[in-house]
């Protein structure tokens, strides 16, 4: 089993027009996901994360449905087989 | 002036065009040289706010640049070569802070091509304040660590705007010079190509810091001059109105005439190096028009004195604000000038400020403005269509 990321819309021009990728690796936390979506998909990943490594403030991720932020952020584990949602925060003006 | 919508602007040679950036997207104007009627394409980047734009017509280019930048996934550069039918949009973000620095890239406030003779040279400035150069037209691009490593910047304060580098100015006589500003930091020239940088501070008064004439921590919100005469310069400080003879070495204040020393944007002439165009607002706190006229004031002494320039203008209940980059001059005969406002209004002039006239109303609020004349543009040619074979 691998990891999924659902990808929102506006970054779907850099994952080939694909709602879903999939890692072909195991990756043990986000952090460690993230680096490995860098390497697939650095469009994607670059626009979720700044050029610091750092999840940009505006953005949401989701793992197994429960916001990263109050579970441990890039150091959160993932489960084999769970998905890692990219939501944009409801913000702005 | 009148403004119809077009899907796409079809330059030609000799056309006026105005890039306007909003905190929403940009749009793009285009007049032949009368400047009596604009079509308009855009918004371009859509929920996309775009405080920097700038034109590259250097080596047979036909370039638009833009920052758009995203509340969810940040600041990037693009660019069009066709006026906006397509814009790139790279990978992986071409401006980016080198990892040893901790830095994250926030916002791009000005895209500054260099000298015409180095077409692949351009400029931009970022928040938090720091200067990025390219050489090879856009493709890559490289912090300037001289400034970035400047003693200083650790004490540079953000403005109401952030901590961001606003201006780049090229000297085309001193070609290893170069003046930039940041906001709240002050004016800072390099007279080695950009490896070391020293503040150019002396008599702009900082009412708000505890010192009055600090060597740096002004707030300073726009300088300009005319490449012609490029150690002229001229500053608009909040609060205070100043002229340079000498590169910024020394500044002296120069706000006779004005009813309000503070305002944010500041244009010089296209063909007078002591023509300039200011906006002046009612502050600290208020930021509008004093006593309600919008009103666009203009040197053409080199600021020894200001009048104001008001037909076409509302000169009541005028509510509105103008920002840093959000006036311009095109290099027409006479020339044109522009301005946007936080309501949303493009005022242009068709005879260097001696009337006003909307352009278009209603847009987002404008972030900056830019005036070019495309110049070499091949003719299109028209398209043959292939007979089908017998």
């Amino acid at each position: 089993m691998t990891v999924r990321f659902f990808v929102p819309g506006p970054l779907r021009e850099f994952s080939g027009g694909r709602s879903e990728v999939a890692l072909p690796t195991s990756p043990g936390t986000l952090k460690e996901a993230l680096e490995e979506l860098a390497r697939e998909y650095p469009g994607v990943a670059r626009r979720v994360l700044d050029e610091q490594g750092e999840i940009r403030p505006h953005v949401n991720l989701f793992v197994g449905g429960e916001p990263v932020r109050f579970a441990g952020g890039l150091e959160t584990p993932l489960a084999d087989g769970c998905e890692i949602a990219i939501l944009p925060a409801v913000s702005g003006g | 002036m009148k403004t119809v919508k077009a899907g796409a602007l079809e330059a030609r040679d000799g056309d006026v065009l105005l890039l306007v950036g909003t905190m929403k997207g940009a749009f793009l104007f285009r007049s032949d040289r009368s400047r009596r009627r604009w079509e308009k394409s855009g918004p371009h980047f859509a929920g996309r706010s775009v405080y920097a734009i700038a034109y590259d017509g250097r080596n047979g280019r036909h370039r638009v640049w833009a920052a758009p930048k995203s509340l969810h996934w940040g600041a990037e550069l693009s660019s069009s070569d066709d006026f906006g039918r397509k814009w790139t949009r790279s990978e992986v973000p071409r401006i980016a802070f080198p990892k040893e620095t901790g830095a994250a890239l926030a916002n791009i406030w000005q895209i500054e091509p260099g000298l015409d003779d180095e077409p692949d040279r351009l400029f931009v400035g970022v928040e938090p304040s720091a200067l990025f150069e390219s050489r090879d037209g856009g493709e890559t691009w490289s912090l300037n660590e001289g400034l970035w490593n400047h003693p200083h910047r650790s004490k540079w304060m953000p403005g109401g705007g952030g901590l961001c580098l606003h201006t780049i100015l090229t000297d085309p006589v001193r070609r290893d010079r170069m003046t930039i500003a940041t906001s709240t930091g002050g004016v800072y020239r390099t007279d080695d190509g950009g490896r070391s940088w020293n503040a150019r501070n002396h008599g702009i008064h900082a009412y708000f810091l505890k010192e009055k004439d600090p060597e740096f921590g002004q707030c300073v919100h726009k300088v300009t001059h005319h490449s012609s005469r490029p150690e002229r310069m001229f500053l608009q400080h909040h609060f205070g109105l100043y002229r340079s003879d000498d590169a910024g070495d020394t500044w002296r204040e120069a706000s006779k005439g004005v009813p309000s020393d503070f305002g944010f944007p500041m244009a010089i002439h296209p063909h007078d190096p002591d023509t300039v165009y200011i906006v002046p607002l009612q502050a600290d706190e208020f930021r509008c028009p004093p006593e309600g006229k919008l009103r666009v004031y203009r040197t053409r002494d080199a600021a020894r004195s200001w009048k104001p320039l008001t037909r076409g203008l509302p000169q009541k209940d005028s509510y509105d604000t103008v920002l840093r980059d959000a006036m311009a001059v095109d290099g027409e005969d006479p020339a044109g000038v522009y301005f946007g406002t936080r309501n949303g209004w493009l005022y242009g002039s068709r005879n260097e400020g001696e009337s006003w006239s909307a352009i278009e109303e209603n847009l987002p609020p404008i972030t900056c403005v830019r005036a070019v004349t495309v110049r070499g543009l091949k003719k299109a040619r028209p398209v043959r269509r292939r007979r089908k074979a017998a």
